[in-house]
């Protein structure tokens, strides 16, 4: 089957690009068909034949068998992150239909940027201030970008939780 | 419970879903069906309240038939109770909204 591989970048902040930008390729022919870092291959399909949706997900077994069942496909996982297809023909095809479901997808985000950003920050401390292997800065500067990521995610969050105060 | 608070509309229509025992795709399709096409619950959304409403004991997951890995959601008494509760609750709102619109008129 003709395929291709194609190299993209995506900001953490920006899933729903990265979600949009899959489904533009679906609706060109082109069906997400495995994930690797940085690298999205695709299949031909007929135009328009999937919808494409990523989430992030810890990672669960039954909850992908669950997505099975509603029929929707699973394509991969690249990190925390889990792609899914779904054909078109099959019905409307969407990970979360309510404020609140979404609101703790981001929570989600929030706790594993947290977890990873912490991490580098110590990381960075110790390597600065300690052992003085000159390299404590790029932790740093990883922690920093991670706590950035933090703020755009929180930003997300508020919105939805101004949303929320008047419908569900 | 005199004031408990309200459910959200995935949650009624899950409860509602489940007084006939369904696997989550089926309660997808109940909700579906009932609304009349107006609410469709995403499967993740899903997922999460029915993980959420097991741990509140308002409903159990059950292996069905001679095929243990086939389980269906069944409705607890306490979602039953839950579920009368909420519907004494709507028809409040709905009379109030009436009568209030009625004079209006």
């Amino acid at each position: 089957m003709e395929s291709k591989t194609v190299s993209k970048w995506f900001w953490v902040w920006d899933f729903e690009k990265e979600e949009a930008w899959l489904n533009e390729m679906a609706a060109n022919g082109w069906a997400l068909d495995s994930v690797g870092f940085c690298k999205y291959r695709f299949v031909r399909c007929a135009p328009g034949e999937y919808t494409v949706r990523t989430e992030m997900h810890p990672f669960d077994e039954s909850y992908i068998r669950f997505m099975e069942e509603t029929g929707a496909e699973y394509v991969g996982r690249m990190m925390a992150w889990i792609y899914f297809r779904k054909k078109t023909d099959n019905g409307v095809f969407d990970l979360y239909s309510d404020i609140d479901s979404r609101i703790s997808h981001l929570e989600r985000i929030g706790r594993v940027l947290t977890a990873v950003g912490g991490a580098n920050l110590l990381i960075g401390v110790i390597n600065s201030a300690g052992v003085r292997t000159g390299l404590g800065w790029i932790n740093l500067l990883c922690a920093t970008f991670l706590m950035y990521s933090l703020g755009r995610i929180h930003g997300k969050k508020e919105a939805l939780e101004k949303e929320r105060e008047l419908h569900e | 419970m005199p004031n408990a608070p309200a459910l959200t509309e995935a949650t009624y229509y899950i409860l509602l879903s489940l007084y006939k025992p369904r696997h989550g795709y089926g309660i997808m399709q109940q909700t579906e069906e009932m609304s009349r096409g107006r609410v469709r619950l995403a499967a993740g959304t899903l997922y999460g309240a029915l993980n959420a409403l097991c741990d509140k004991g308002w409903i159990v997951l059950k292996s069905m038939g001679d095929d243990t890995r086939r389980k269906e959601y069944v409705l607890t008494e306490k979602g039953k109770e839950v579920l009368v509760r909420e519907v004494e609750r709507l028809k409040e709102l709905v009379q109030n909204g009436e009568a209030v619109l009625r004079e209006e008129m």
